[in-house]
């Protein structure tokens, strides 16, 4: 048997504490999405944390949904980037001002 | 709580180095200026997350992580970062919203610090198992995953082959290039970019088609 809970545990919420400061603070929209994918890491240690130490499998199942949704997110968040910023230089938040149908 | 185990230097140490790989990682995502640097950082953060994974007996998703993660949403954050460009914008040091970003930093170390209480004293919520079985006992890792996925969690399953074929959907309708120049996005393209060389071209193409007597569109 390993480390207990504890560790992995503030691990995991420093790792989704970065990933929030990184969400908030960048303005790079790719970096931002990076961020986004730092706190799923940050909640799927979380989950394979409680798994083992419950002894329950549903921890691990869980997991794995995340995977398949974040895939799916970054699929169609990637896509609306790209069409967002076919026409324009920069890949910066700050420049999506006007909100135009 | 738990009763306290007496980790085994092995653990101490694979901990140890996974946690300042993904710290590591971390914080090169969200200090890097250079979009490519803080994509091959977030490489280092899963892999060391792949590796907490293994130490904690997750086998399955130990490979999910590398090959999911690692190969396939990385690549494709490279891929978008070299189809639009690298952005040479110092994006570190621009701050339209005065004191946004103490308060970012500030909330978000409250957050973690919230986190680490919950996850130091009342972390065990109710006691009771769900109905995914075990986690431990004969049987491999993925076995046992399995065994869970196609009998206990077979309807989200399948309802994740459906989000699955919709985000496919979806990001061929977002990357396709506009077919007829009346859809407004076209439209809306040519009056961002070049309005004037637009409207010429096609002028000059309905004037060489048919040459007298017809009146612009």
């Amino acid at each position: 048997m390993s480390l207990g809970p504890t560790a992995y545990l503030v691990l995991a919420a420093a790792l989704f504490s970065i990933g929030s400061i990184g969400l908030l603070v960048r303005r790079n929209v790719l970096v931002m999405f990076m961020c986004v994918e730092l706190m799923l890491n940050a909640v799927n240690l979380t989950f394979v944390t409680f798994a083992r130490q419950l002894d329950d499998i549903a921890g691990q199942v869980l997991v794995f949904f995340v995977l398949v949704v974040a895939a799916a997110e970054v699929v169609v968040g990637l896509g609306i980037i790209v069409s967002i910023f076919r026409h324009r230089t920069g890949a910066t938040a700050d420049d999506l001002q006007t909100l135009k149908g | 709580m738990t009763p306290t185990i007496a980790a085994s230097a092995p653990d101490l140490v694979v901990f140890g180095v996974a946690a300042a790989i993904i710290l590591g990682g971390a914080f090169g995502v969200i200090i890097c200026r250079n979009p490519v640097r803080s994509a091959l950082s977030l490489v280092a953060t899963l892999i060391g997350v792949g590796v907490l994974f293994v130490a904690q007996e997750a086998h399955f998703l130990f490979a999910v992580q590398i090959i999911v993660y690692a190969g396939a949403i990385v690549v494709l954050f490279l891929f978008v970062i070299m189809l639009l460009g690298v952005d040479k914008v110092n994006s570190i040091r621009r701050d339209p919203l005065p004191g946004q970003r103490p308060l970012a930093i500030v909330f978000s170390l409250a957050m973690g610090a919230l986190i680490v209480a919950l996850a130091r004293w009342s972390w065990e919520a109710t006691g009771a198992p769900s109905q995914g079985g075990t986690a431990s006992g004969p049987g491999t890792n993925i076995e046992k995953l399995s065994d869970s996925i196609f009998t206990q969690y077979f309807f989200a399953f399948e309802a994740t082959s459906l989000l699955l074929v919709i985000a496919v959907v979806g990001a061929v309708y977002l990357a396709r290039r506009p077919s007829s120049p009346t859809s407004h996005i076209a439209i809306d393209a040519i009056a961002d970019t070049e309005p004037a060389e637009d409207s010429s071209a096609e002028v000059g193409v309905v004037a060489s088609s048919e040459h007298e007597g017809i009146a612009p569109k």
